[in-house]
């Protein structure tokens, strides 16, 4: 299913922040690629960069540094007409259902949003008639498209989400954390939804979270970041078993078990995350890395230490014993 | 199909409108001041301008309702005939430096940085002025007349506005749903006004239907100046200001121009109150 040119491809991404007490580095060197129809999964703590990181690829913020190319054309900078366009191929699913919709549009009309802004289409009833169409897609039910969002519930509200992205059948969708803010139950029924939408449609997702079960469940590959940085980037199943970095392993292990034979083995770290402002060169984890020596203050390389499996440590080699 | 669903939404408006009994009678008593201020001058016996000496300070009686002004004119006549002044020009500048204030505030909102700051930093030096003394100055440079004087009352009351909406913008423009307009190329145009528009102008609606009162009262004071509204021309304001010299002999030359206000005002209130509760979507019941 999956060709293997890449319909994304990130290269250096930096995005820089200005604050009064310097440069906070929200996304610093930043490099991925996703083909059609797979999910990359970008995980890591709060405040990580992880939502910045969609938002600066989709344009909604401009880069400071480094390119996006979208089926291999460059539009890191594009404007006017061409910014419309990729704009158009990549669409983003927030985190907040209650935020993201707008409180005094009806579900209808969201929907039609995007449908009226790309020009495609002639008349008003064409668009109807699409949003829908749109509307059955994710499962809304057709007597609620005259409500408005505050009388859905929010799993409801996030398929309205979901519907005004897909609008324009985009390739590539950012999925910012989008069913964190949901109730357990719901959540699957969302992230089921989203799959189904993506094997219809084979789009490729971001799909940016901090919750590990979930993004075990949907991606394909998944890139860990710390503090603006990816640390550690495998495909999924070989990143849950063979553990590299030292920061996943502490990550991973703060999943609970289910196994009763198995108890948690949690690694505990101590002191608090490193500010991102005008931060030191070498490894971002080192203040707390349970490893940290004197060559982690060096700068550090992601480096493929496996196959396919690319790590950002310079003693992953000796601390995994590969 | 289409024509029904319109119709539906503005007979909810008007159900959810006229819900409350505050904002029932608000609109109640708007509609019969408007109705009386309309066509109420043709019912009188008497012209607006119609000068009686022999009825001078007449209080009222069964010939003149409201009594009779210095120069023997019958109130009441004048009150309904002024009405329409008082309120075409409290309506018209109160609106018009609501509008003024709403776009000037989203664009300052919204665009940021050094349009925000040249907008605001006028509105500044603007609101520095004494309101009073910069629709003198324009009633003055102007000259009279209605027109001149709806301007006169209007930018003094566009600073406020202007800080309102922008600090509510502010507030709106960080949630997601504007970023997602920007992604799905929503232009600025409609970001601004279809997607925050709506959501910023509660306070406003309060605002000016709170102002229409101050503008009626304001437009008075230019009057009393010399300025506004000519003589003899009757409007609220100016009729009050007339009566003033008076307050102790004849009290009712003052007691009606101002009940008249007060009423006005009232009404404007609780319908304005009214108002902001039905445009919101989230009070639907």
């Amino acid at each position: 299913m999956a060709d293997h040119s890449p319909l994304i491809e990130v290269k250096n991404l930096k995005k820089y922040f200005k604050v009064p007490s310097g440069m906070n580095h929200a996304v610093d060197e930043v490099s991925f690629e996703i083909c059609r129809g797979q999910t990359l999964g970008v995980v890591g703590e709060s405040g990580c960069g992880k939502s910045t990181l969609g938002r600066t690829i989709i344009r909604l913020l401009e880069a400071t540094d480094g390119n996006v190319y979208l089926h291999g054309e460059d539009i890191t900078h594009v404007k006017g007409h061409q910014l419309k366009q990729a704009r158009e191929k990549m669409q983003i699913v927030f985190q907040d259902p209650y935020s993201s919709l707008n409180p005094r549009l009806r579900i209808e009309s969201t929907i039609m949003e995007p449908l009226k802004y790309s020009g495609r289409y002639s008349s008003k009833k064409k668009m109807r008639e699409e949003a829908n169409r749109l509307m059955e897609l994710v499962g809304i039910d057709e007597r609620l498209r005259q409500s408005f969002p505050h009388e859905l519930d929010g799993g409801r509200r996030q398929r309205v989400g979901i519907a005004r992205a897909l609008a324009l059948h985009p390739d590539f969708v950012v999925c910012d954390e989008p069913v964190s803010a949901l109730d357990v139950s719901i959540q699957a029924q969302v992230l089921n939804l989203l799959m189904d939408l993506q094997e219809q449609m084979g789009m490729a997702y971001m799909f940016v979270t901090h919750d590990l079960s979930v993004v075990r469940h949907i991606a394909n590959d998944i890139l860990v970041m710390y503090l603006g940085q990816a640390v550690e980037k495998a495909p999924t199943e070989e990143l849950f078993h063979r553990t590299l970095h030292p920061y996943t392993k502490a990550l991973l292990s703060a999943i609970p078990s289910t196994d009763i034979h198995k108890p948690m083995q949690r690694i505990r770290l101590k002191g608090e995350i490193t500010s991102p402002i005008n931060p030191k060169p070498g490894c971002r984890f080192a203040a707390r890395c349970p490893y940290a020596a004197e060559q982690c203050r060096q700068p550090q390389q992601l480096t493929e230490i496996l196959p396919d499996h690319f790590v950002k440590c310079c003693r992953c080699r000796e601390i995994n014993g590969l | 199909m289409k024509k029904t669903e319109k119709t539906t939404y503005s007979l909810d408006f008007m159900r959810r409108l006229l819900k409350g009994w505050s904002s029932r009678l608000g609109f109640i008593l708007l509609a019969l001041i408007i109705l009386l201020c309309l066509f109420g001058p043709f019912l009188s016996p008497y012209g607006v301008n119609d000068i009686d000496l022999q009825n001078m300070y007449t209080g009222p009686c069964m010939a003149h309702w409201f009594g009779c002004d210095a120069m023997g004119r019958d109130i009441l006549t004048r009150l309904l005939y002024g009405g329409r002044y008082s309120l075409l020009l409290g309506l018209s500048s109160a609106l018009l430096a609501a509008v003024l204030g709403i776009i000037f505030g989203v664009v300052a909102g919204y665009f940021g940085g050094k349009i925000e700051a040249f907008i605001m930093r006028f509105m500044d030096i603007w609101s520095a002025l004494p309101g009073m003394l910069l629709c003198i100055m324009i009633s003055a440079f102007m000259g009279a007349g209605f027109f001149a004087t709806v301007i006169a009352l209007t930018v003094g009351n566009i600073p406020g506005g202007v800080r309102m909406t922008r600090g509510q913008v502010l507030a709106e423009r960080k949630k997601e749903y504007i970023e997602a307009a920007e992604s799905i190329n929503g232009s600025k145009m409609a970001i601004m006004f279809r997607h925050l528009l709506p959501n910023v102008v509660q306070p406003m609606i309060i605002i000016t239907t709170m102002s229409i009162g101050s503008m009626i009262t304001m437009a008075a004071s230019l009057s009393y100046i010399g300025l506004g509204i000519q003589p003899p021309t009757p409007e609220w304001g100016a009729m009050l200001a007339d009566g003033r010299v008076y307050i102790r002999n004849y009290p009712f030359l003052i007691t009606f121009p101002g009940l008249a206000i007060a009423l006005t005002v009232l009404a404007l209130n609780l319908l304005g109150d009214g108002l902001r509760d039905a445009l919101d979507p989230k009070l639907r019941d």
